[in-house]
Order: C-alpha cells, then structure tokens, then sequence
C-alpha cells in the first residue's frame, strides 16, 4: 500500500486510476519517481510536489496525459509467448476459420495494445498464409488507454531494440523495412490492422462480437473489482464461441462469472457452456 | 553439456558474449576470425556458432559458406551477431545457410530470444 503521508505519490496514483483504472501497487509505486524523470525534466519541473502543483492547472490536461503514459508499464515485444502464437496458428484460428466459413469474416481485438507489437505479430501469423485466407476479411483491431501509444503503435516505426525482441530473421526483412532511425511495418502489414484509443472500461469498441481477443498482461494492474468490470466489458465484447486469450498466469477463474478456460486451452477463455447457449 | 562457439574480433564483445552464452548452459570456445573457427570445427563441431561478421583473415560470410558445404556442417545451429544491420546482409546470411540474425549491440534477452527460436536454448 502507498504511504498515505506521499501525498504527492497519492495524488499521480488517482489520476493514473481515474484515466486509466490502473492501480499504482507498491511493486510499482517505488518506481514512480524515475519513470518520470522525463516528464519533470522536459518541463522544468524540479520535483514529484512541483509536478501534482502544475497538475492542479485545468489547463495542463497534456502534463496530465504525460504523467499517464510515463506511469503505464509498455513493455512488449514481438510474438510474446512464441508457444501461444504457435497454438493461434494451429489451432485457435483454423478453429474459428471453421466456425466462420459462412460468412469469410473473422474480428479480432488486441486489448492494451502499447506500441502495437502484438497486433503486428496476429498481422504476421495471418499474413504468412496467403492461400489460407485469401478470400477473408480479417478485421484487427489493436486499442490501448494512451493514445501516444496508439499513435506510436500506428506509426509502426521500431528501433534496433525492439524489432529483435522476438521477431525472426525472416520475419523482420518479410514485413519490415529499414528506416533512417530503425525499422518500419511494411505498409501491407499497417493496413491489416485499425488502431483507436480505447479504455477497457468503456464500451465494446466497433464491431463488438469479436472472435478472438487478446488481452495479456494488462489486467493485473488492475485491483480486483475493476478486474471484474474489465472482464464483463470483455465478455460483452466476445461472440459466443468466441475466444480470449490472457496473460501467462491470468485467469477468469473467480473473477468473471461468464468465462472459463478453455481445458488444455493454455491462457484460453471461452464462454461456459451454457452462457454459450445464452448467448448465441 | 551443449557446446558454442564465438567468433568474433574483438576480446571485449567474446569475453562478454561467453558470459551470457555460459548462463544459458553452454561450454563455449573462442576463435578470432573464420579461419580458426574452421580449425576448431574440424576437431568438434559445436552445437551452436554466433558469428560475428567483420573479422581479419576470414569474415564471418565467407565461414559459413565453407562450414555449409562440409559434411555434418549443416549441424550447427549459426547466428550473425553483428553490426551489419540492413537488410541486404540479413537476406545474404540467411541465403548463406544462417539460422538467425542478432544486430549488436544486443543484450542477454535479445539472445536467449533469438535462441529459442531457433530451439537452441
């Protein structure tokens, strides 16, 4: 729990929580001060009591939105849990392929999205294979809370650093290309792919009934009750054989009332058999 | 015990490769250039090769292009660790016979990533 004589520290917490929904735990509480550095620095802020003194100002709602991104953990990387992306390849995706042959439409929603790696790699395991979908409309949407996230993930741009955490070789000169600082999505890649800003609190985002999401490693920073309304946003937001995939160590176990995991499903979520009924 | 072999010029980036290779579980070799690393495959083949690509006497490309067309040279797992970072010398590595394509300067995670790609780790 936070000190509450840090009232400095308390009040970066409630904005991070009111715009976000976000808890700042005491895991990530101590760490606040070096992430923002840049924020203090680059406005000339000498300290955590000077900067919450600006953000009083109903004018510095950019300082505010700073502060927010600065506090939100980004960290992400290509094909994170290669072995799930592996089980998405094989057999979640052909599943649903099968489940959708009707209409050749396929949604998917890559929830807390950061700088858009996750949503690149589902562009990736769907573009390697032409002859499979040729014919499909496959709609991603990638959303997260921060909308210089959005547009940073958007951009699709990448440095030396990020585009070798965990993208092959082949991947990389496949579906990127070199820019003067780093690497760039091919823009095939970029128009796969819709990117909004959107809070997991709010309403289902566009189109809604989706087929597969991925939401990982986000949830955590959430205390528990507001876990429990993300997952009921999630479940309005999910068809009815419709697939969630979380976190390694997430679970909807005693959290959600609606959603399971799927046996032997390795992270994936689905509708409880007669919630499925209810409501197909 | 798995067995790798650095190759690279500088004593600096071996001496700091071994050390994250050996907490992967790796028995690691040294050679400063191509020529010696044929030397030593020729006495044992390693399990996995990180190959640096500028080197004196003979450059990382040209190794593997000689390990490849050996017997049992298509055994080692091969990875460029390498400043050479366009996307010409990534297609011409992989053309060689690479396995996977590490741009320095990397870290500790970088290369337990790409090495579990390749399902060397």
């Amino acid at each position: 729990m936070i000190d509450p004589g840090q009232v400095a520290l308390g009040i970066v917490a409630g904005l991070l929580e009111a715009r976000t929904g976000q808890t700042l735990t005491a895991d990530r509480a101590w760490r606040v001060g070096t992430a923002l550095t840049h924020v203090l620095r680059g406005n000339a802020l000498g300290s955590l009591d000077d900067l919450v003194v600006r953000l009083a100002d109903p004018a510095e709602s950019r300082l505010a939105q700073q502060v927010v991104d600065a506090l939100l953990n980004n960290e992400t990387y290509f094909f994170r849990d290669r072995a799930m992306f592996d089980i998405l390849a094989a057999r979640t995706l052909p599943e649903l392929q099968q489940r959708r042959a009707a209409t050749r439409r396929l949604a998917i929603w890559s929830a807390g999205c950061s700088t858009g790696q996750e949503a690149y790699s589902l562009a990736m395991l769907i573009a390697a294979e032409p002859a499979r979908w040729r014919g499909w409309a496959v709609d991603i949407l990638a959303t997260d809370v921060s909308p210089s996230m959005i547009a940073s993930a958007r951009q699709g741009s990448y440095t030396q650093f990020q585009i070798q955490r965990g993208l092959g070789a082949l991947e990389m000169v496949s579906f990127f290309g070199e820019t003067a600082s780093g690497w760039r999505a091919a823009p095939a890649l970029q128009r796969m792919i819709r990117f909004e800003p959107h809070n997991l609190l709010d309403a289902p985002p566009f189109p809604g009934r989706f087929d597969l999401i991925l939401c990982r490693n986000v949830l955590l920073y959430f205390d528990r009750p507001t876990r429990a309304r993300a997952f009921d946003r999630l479940a309005e937001a999910l068809a009815p054989d419709g697939r969630l995939l979380l976190g390694a160590g997430e679970t909807t176990v005693g959290q959600a009332q609606a959603l399971a995991p799927i046996p032997g499903g390795y992270g994936l979520h689905g509708f409880a058999p007669m919630q499925e009924r209810l409501r197909a | 015990m798995k067995t790798c072999l650095v190759v690279d010029d500088s004593r600096v980036i071996r001496k700091v490769t071994r050390h994250i290779v050996e907490s992967f579980g790796f028995a690691v070799e040294e050679a400063e250039n191509g020529e010696e690393a044929l030397a030593i495959c020729d006495a044992a083949l390693p399990d996995l090769i990180l190959l640096d690509w500028n080197m004196p006497v003979m450059d990382g490309l040209a190794f593997i292009q000689v390990l490849r067309q050996r017997p049992e040279g298509a055994r080692p797992k091969v990875v460029f660790c390498t400043t050479q970072n366009d996307v010409a010398h990534i297609r011409a590595a992989i053309a060689a016979g690479a396995d996977e394509y590490l741009m320095k300067p990397f870290d500790h995670d970088a290369l337990q990533m790409k090495l579990q790609l390749i399902g060397a780790a």
